[in-house]
């Protein structure tokens, strides 16, 4: 029973953290916004018992993903107009 | 007008919808796909064919090993992509931007990474080799190894993670992965076997069949690895210096 | 009636709330591909859509009350009762339903990697565009485009023409410094299929004059 209380928040959050990272005008913000919603599908992952697929996720999604997203952006503008 | 588009968006929102109300309840463990027979044959033969303990790398590099080489060529393909679009061999200074300014390595940082990165880079080789009996295998190593890179490069500059592994050695490295990947495969098919059948590999290990399979497949997870990890560092060197492989974030 | 929506409620959202939540991901994904005018949201409604359909994958091999797929002690091919029956055996049938279905697992390993490598081939080329062009906005981007081609398709008036066309070319040379060469020969080659002989001095004249322009930056 605790497993789907999570597992319900969990899936709330990452509505709420998808809508914010495309919301946000400064890119950096949203890169970092991005960040947490890999985190957030990592530990979604992990409470499924798919744990090859949560390590991935950590490694690839929440950490390459944003900083070569970071790096891009430092040679762009910052904000955004949307 | 381009909130038109939400018209169509809704239309597949609402079709998905109902079609899932007619899949079987979440978690239901008689659901077909928790039943099928692929399923069941590998939940239940892994431990007899290959003797590891990790179901899901042995499907990864033994039952489905092709898909995973073809998988590591894309991300080679993708590494020498990003290569060809952005590389920048002109001698001419760039034009410094507003916001860059370029600081001196910060003491603490640079401690603080020069006691942390050997950990990293030990942790790669555990998850690497550990892949069989614990979560981890060849991409995990591969990415972590590569970030220890990352990380070298973010809190000095991008010059001193270069001398340590230049974008030349970056290339050779991943062609070497694909190499061994391949080379196993095709040395079990001079053996006798199909393309990346390791049980033939017994006749040059002194092991049974089964542990031919094991040790086969942490050689692959090593190929995965090799690629993996020069992909990675090499993207990061080329898009955060335009090019360049000097400055940069 | 009112009996029948809140069943079809009950069974879409209590009991099935992952799919309904990938699918609300999904079209979020889908709606920032297409509606948003930066390149890099768009990038990340991309990754969000691929992070969606891996949810949906993974949430359809979930067995209620299952372990991960990596095997208990007591059926570890490495471990003591394998030792004392003489070697593994391969697991019976109620045995294999207490264990989590691994081979979604493994098709979204591969899916989780290559979109990474994706990613960055998308961003390698929204660096070059803002190098080329100087913004990575959508509209911008179409207007600059047009009066681009607008220029170009103008080929009796070339006096206009390459007043027209010079600030924007060395505007472009001013922000890429050696893409200046490369970029001058693009709108050039366009001009010089339509007339051929009067052009070539005009066209040494006007690639010196943005050499010059570079080399004094």
């Amino acid at each position: 029973m605790g497993l789907e209380i999570i597992n319900t928040l969990i899936l709330l959050l990452l509505v709420v953290a998808a809508l914010v990272a495309l919301r946000v005008k400064d890119l950096i913000t949203a890169s970092v916004v991005f960040g947490v919603y890999s985190f957030l599908m990592c530990l979604l992952w992990a409470e499924m018992g798919a744990v090859d697929v949560a390590f991935t996720e950590a490694t690839v999604g929440a950490g390459i993903s944003t900083v070569v997203l970071v790096a891009t952006i430092f040679n762009l503008k910052r904000k955004s107009s949307d | 007008m381009k909130n038109a588009s939400l018209i169509p968006v809704v239309l597949v929102g609402f079709l998905l919808f109902y079609a899932s109300i007619d899949f079987p309840e979440w978690g239901d463990p008689q659901s077909p796909a928790s039943t099928a027979d692929v399923s069941s044959h590998f939940i239940a033969k892994t431990g007899v064919d290959t003797e590891v303990p990790n179901m899901v790398t042995a499907v990864l590099a033994d039952y489905r090993g092709f898909d995973t080489m073809l998988e590591t060529v894309v991300v080679f393909i993708a590494g020498m992509a990003v290569l060809a679009i952005l590389r920048n061999f002109s001698r001419k200074k760039p034009v410094k931007r507003g916001h860059e300014v370029s600081v001196e390595p910060d003491l603490i940082v640079t401690n603080t990474v020069r006691l942390v990165v050997p950990v990293i880079q030990i942790f790669s080789f555990y998850v690497l080799a550990h892949g069989h009996v614990s979560p981890g295998g060849g991409f995990q190593g591969g990415v972590l190894m590569g970030a220890s890179f990352i990380l070298i490069a973010l809190s000095w500059d991008l010059e001193r993670a270069l001398t340590r592994f230049s974008i030349n050695r970056c290339m050779v490295v991943a062609a070497l992965g694909i190499l061994l990947y391949a080379g196993i495969g095709v040395l079990s098919m001079a053996l006798g076997g199909e393309f990346l059948d390791y049980a033939e590999l017994e006749k040059v290990l002194p092991v049974s069949r089964e542990m031919a399979r094991y040790h086969a497949m942490l050689g692959v997870e090593i190929g995965v690895g090799f690629t993996v990890t020069a992909i990675m560092f090499a993207l990061y060197a080329n898009l955060s210096s335009r090019g360049r492989l000097e400055g940069g974030l | 009636m009112f009996e029948d929506v809140s069943i079809f409620l009950n069974e879409l959202f209590l009991e099935r709330l992952n799919y309904v939540i990938y699918v609300v991901l999904l079209l979020i994904g889908l709606h920032a591909m297409i509606a948003k005018n930066n390149f890099i949201k768009k990038l990340i409604g991309m990754s969000i859509f691929q992070t969606a359909i891996i949810l949906f994958y993974v949430s359809i091999g979930v067995k209620e009350g299952a372990t991960i797929p990596i095997y208990l002690p007591e059926h570890d091919p490495h471990g003591e009762q394998a030792y004392a029956t003489g070697g593994p055996e391969a697991l019976t049938v109620e045995q294999v339903t207490s264990y989590a279905n691994p081979l979604p697992h493994v098709l979204m390993l591969t899916a989780i990697v290559v979109g990474v490598a994706t990613l960055g081939l998308a961003l390698a080329l929204c660096q070059k565009i803002y190098q080329g062009y100087g913004t990575v906005e959508e509209d911008e981007l179409m207007a600059k485009l047009e009066k681009e081609d607008a220029s170009s398709r103008k080929p009796k008036t070339h006096p206009a023409g390459k007043s027209s066309s010079k600030p924007e070319v060395s505007s472009r040379a001013r922000r890429s410094g050696t893409n200046s060469v490369g970029k001058t020969t693009a709108p050039q080659a366009k001009k010089s299929s339509g007339t051929r002989k009067t052009k070539a001095p005009v066209k040494k004249a006007t690639r010196k004059s943005d050499q010059k322009k570079g080399d004094s930056k």
